[in-house]
């Protein structure tokens, strides 16, 4: 079975928009971090997925062989035309909203790039590679977050166990496959997130746990971003992170 | 947040084979947060293969009143400099 290069290019625009949106949400606490070294550490961290869209989406432009750069797709396409799941791109509430997100999604995230690490597209696995040992490192920071917050003060646990509460009805829509994905996963070139929600779930609760939080009970769930239906939250950042090239269209610097 | 945390120095050995060495301090909570942040903070541009923290409080130091009698005593012993001792020719470059 051969799988068109636009279903190849439209997947890596998927996790390319990923990418994009969760860097700039990381790199909004840029100067506002609660202390000056979590600040730096915060923002390394915007950067890795900021690298990381660069790479997806440059593969992306590659098939497309339309003229298309990863800007085209960072900054000129519109809230409707985003594909990523809709938990990067809520707003990022206080510190440890923020935090709890990450977490959930480096969780995610290792597992999912660890598995794309053996696609049988090269440039996708290579890109897996690199995002493989940046995510190691971003779960071993969140994680330990998760365990100081949760673990911490009566205030701290508090701020936890909503942010928590409030990101659940969130992360299913991390393991939902549409037929593009699955039709990539069957050629062995995409992943399979189905397959990795039970052992997120096994990890996740184990952390919970031990941070003294409670799991939440998974009553609610949304989803639609990888159709384009967002929040409301994504027109207001592609507004900022979007407005110099709606500006001045095909401004250098 | 930073007026609660401890204040830690890091060392770090930019190649193998070398020494550590003092690169900054910064605030964390404990010896294996003060590491990540070293890594953040850094190594940012692959400056290091090893990174050291150690707690500051945890450094005595010679201080400034000390100069006179740490160190005066030692300009009137010529002798404990090598160069001090002329070699003999057929020693050449030592």
């Amino acid at each position: 079975m051969t799988v068109s290069k636009d279903t190849i290019k439209r997947y890596s625009i998927r996790l390319g928009d990923d990418a994009v949106v969760l860097g700039h949400r990381l790199s909004e606490w840029c100067s506002s971090g609660p202390f000056l070294e979590e600040d730096l550490a915060l923002t390394n961290v915007a950067l890795d997925f900021i690298g990381r869209a660069r790479m997806f989406y440059g593969y992306a432009a590659e098939l497309a062989d339309d003229g298309s750069t990863e800007d085209t797709y960072a900054y000129t396409r519109d809230n409707r035309e985003f594909t990523n799941l809709l938990i990067h791109e809520l707003k990022n509430g206080d510190f440890a909203f923020t935090m709890a997100r990450q977490y959930f999604i480096d969780v995610y995230s290792l597992a999912y790039m660890e598995a794309l690490q053996n696609s049988s597209d090269e440039t996708l696995a290579a890109v897996a590679d690199k995002a493989v040992k940046e995510s190691r490192y971003h779960l071993r920071r969140s994680h330990d977050w998760m365990l100081r917050l949760g673990d911490g003060t009566e205030e701290s646990r508090s701020r936890m166990q909503r942010a928590v509460d409030d990101l659940w009805g969130y992360t299913p829509e991390m393991f939902e496959m549409d037929a593009l994905e699955q039709e990539l996963a069957d050629a062995g070139i995409g992943v399979d997130a189905a397959a990795l929600r039970d052992d997120w779930e096994q990890t996740v609760h184990a952390t919970l746990v031990e941070a003294t939080l409670e799991v939440p009970e998974g009553d609610w769930a949304v989803n639609g971003g990888r159709q384009g239906m967002h929040t409301e939250a994504l027109g207001h950042m592609l507004s900022d992170m979007q407005f110099v090239q709606r500006a001045y269209p095909g401004l250098q610097w | 947040m930073s007026e609660h945390m401890k204040l830690y120095e890091v060392f770090i050995r930019s190649r193998r084979g070398l020494d550590h060495k003092h690169v900054g301090s910064l605030h964390a909570e404990d010896p294996q947060q003060a590491l990540e942040y070293a890594r953040d903070i850094y190594t940012r541009r692959s400056e290091g293969v090893s990174i050291w923290v150690v707690n500051s409080s945890d450094i005595t130091a010679s201080q400034e009143g000390d100069c006179e009698s740490f160190y005066d005593p030692h300009d009137d012993k010529p002798y404990r400099h090598a160069t001090h001792y002329q070699l003999p020719e057929a020693v050449n470059n030592m």
